[in-house]
């Protein structure tokens, strides 16, 4: 015969909490690796100017960003204090503008390529001359999509 | 024998995880990039020579290497432009010396008369960005102002209310044409 032993009380076992660490664990990692902060280290000034008028740049994947300002000051004794152009992470001049549209375009997929939008985040001390011939480089590569960063200025 | 060492109490470290996710979830502030969005014209080789337009047609905007603005030939201030624009391109006198009109069809007005005025931009290499973007901003806020005013008629919404297809409508009702002409070096290289 079976037998059946009787115990006095009969408590249900607490539910072992041991991998809830790991499971928390395992979401911090994921939104560490998630946010890719590719964010270039920036070696100009870049106080952008002001506007109301702005507007959110959607689809951050189809952005390329062209920095232009005067260098900081650790850069200042090789590249001067005239304002110059950071691409990606080294300064570049005017020249190099159409070879970065290129790779900036090469990098992305087929269809996309004719709709990235560049980000000109220019310092608002800098003067018209250079955002000209950027513009103007962009122009000759037929990169038409330009966007002004700027900060939103509070209405009123 | 080895002293059997007690179990380190592993409750804690959930809350410690937790707090961690949070920091994190909390500090990336996913800093958006905003700014006022143009569309180049293509490039066109230098000899190629500009298409002739009415006077009255052009609203002619000039920046100055000192950051001074001359609208039409007298000075004035860049918080002005707004006004200017929105006068300019509706020329709700129709006068004379404001542009010309012209009868366009368009999906969903039918017959409207959309204006023919162009704004000429034009900036000094020396002109500083600040004021560039100041003057663009006014560009932007005019037209926009317009073409908030052309949806409340029509819909009774604001612009950025409406369907894509309303917007494109109203694009074509106010086509927001900027001109920017080559500058050129007036105030010495910078």
């Amino acid at each position: 015969m079976a037998k059946f032993k009787k115990e006095g009380k009969r408590e249900t076992p607490a539910i072992s909490t041991a991998s809830l660490p790991d499971i928390v664990f395992m979401l911090l990692f994921f939104f560490m690796v998630s946010t890719t902060m590719r964010e270039v280290s920036l070696m100009v000034n870049n106080g952008m100017p002001e506007a109301t008028q702005t507007v959110k740049l959607e689809k951050k994947a189809l952005v390329s960003n062209i920095y232009v300002g005067k260098p900081k000051d650790q850069f200042q004794g090789a590249y001067g204090t005239e304002p110059r152009i950071q691409l990606n992470d080294h300064f570049a001049g005017v020249e190099d503008l159409q070879a970065f549209v290129a790779s900036e375009r090469e990098s992305r997929k087929e269809e996309d390529r004719n709709s990235i939008t560049n980000n000109l985040k220019v310092d608002q001390d800098v003067t018209m001359g250079i955002v000209t011939d950027i513009k103007q480089e962009l122009r000759k590569a037929n990169s038409l999509k330009v966007n002004y960063g700027s900060r939103k200025k509070a209405t009123r | 024998m080895a002293k059997k060492t007690p179990e380190i109490n592993a409750t804690s470290t959930a809350d410690i995880a937790f707090l961690l996710l949070v920091f994190f979830l909390a500090t990336t502030t996913m800093n958006v990039d905003s700014g006022l969005y143009r569309r180049l014209p293509p490039y066109q080789p230098e000899n190629q020579k500009a298409p002739e337009v009415a006077k009255r047609n052009i609203l002619q905007i000039l920046v100055n290497q000192n950051d001074m603005v001359m609208i039409n030939d007298s000075p004035a201030d860049v918080s002005t432009i707004k006004e200017r624009t929105i006068e300019f391109i509706l020329n709700p006198g129709n006068r004379s010396d404001l542009p010309s009109k012209e009868l366009k069809n368009i999906d969903m007005f039918g017959q409207v008369e959309v204006s023919k005025g162009l704004i000429s931009l034009k900036s000094d290499r020396g002109t500083s960005y600040r004021v560039y973007v100041a003057v663009q901003d006014q560009l932007t806020a005019a037209f926009n102002e317009m073409r908030n005013m052309k949806a409340n008629e029509k819909w009774g919404k604001n612009f950025n209310e409406l369907t894509p297809e309303q917007q494109d409508a109203v694009k074509d009702v106010i086509p927001m044409l900027v001109s920017e002409a080559e500058p050129n070096v007036i105030g010495g290289k910078k």
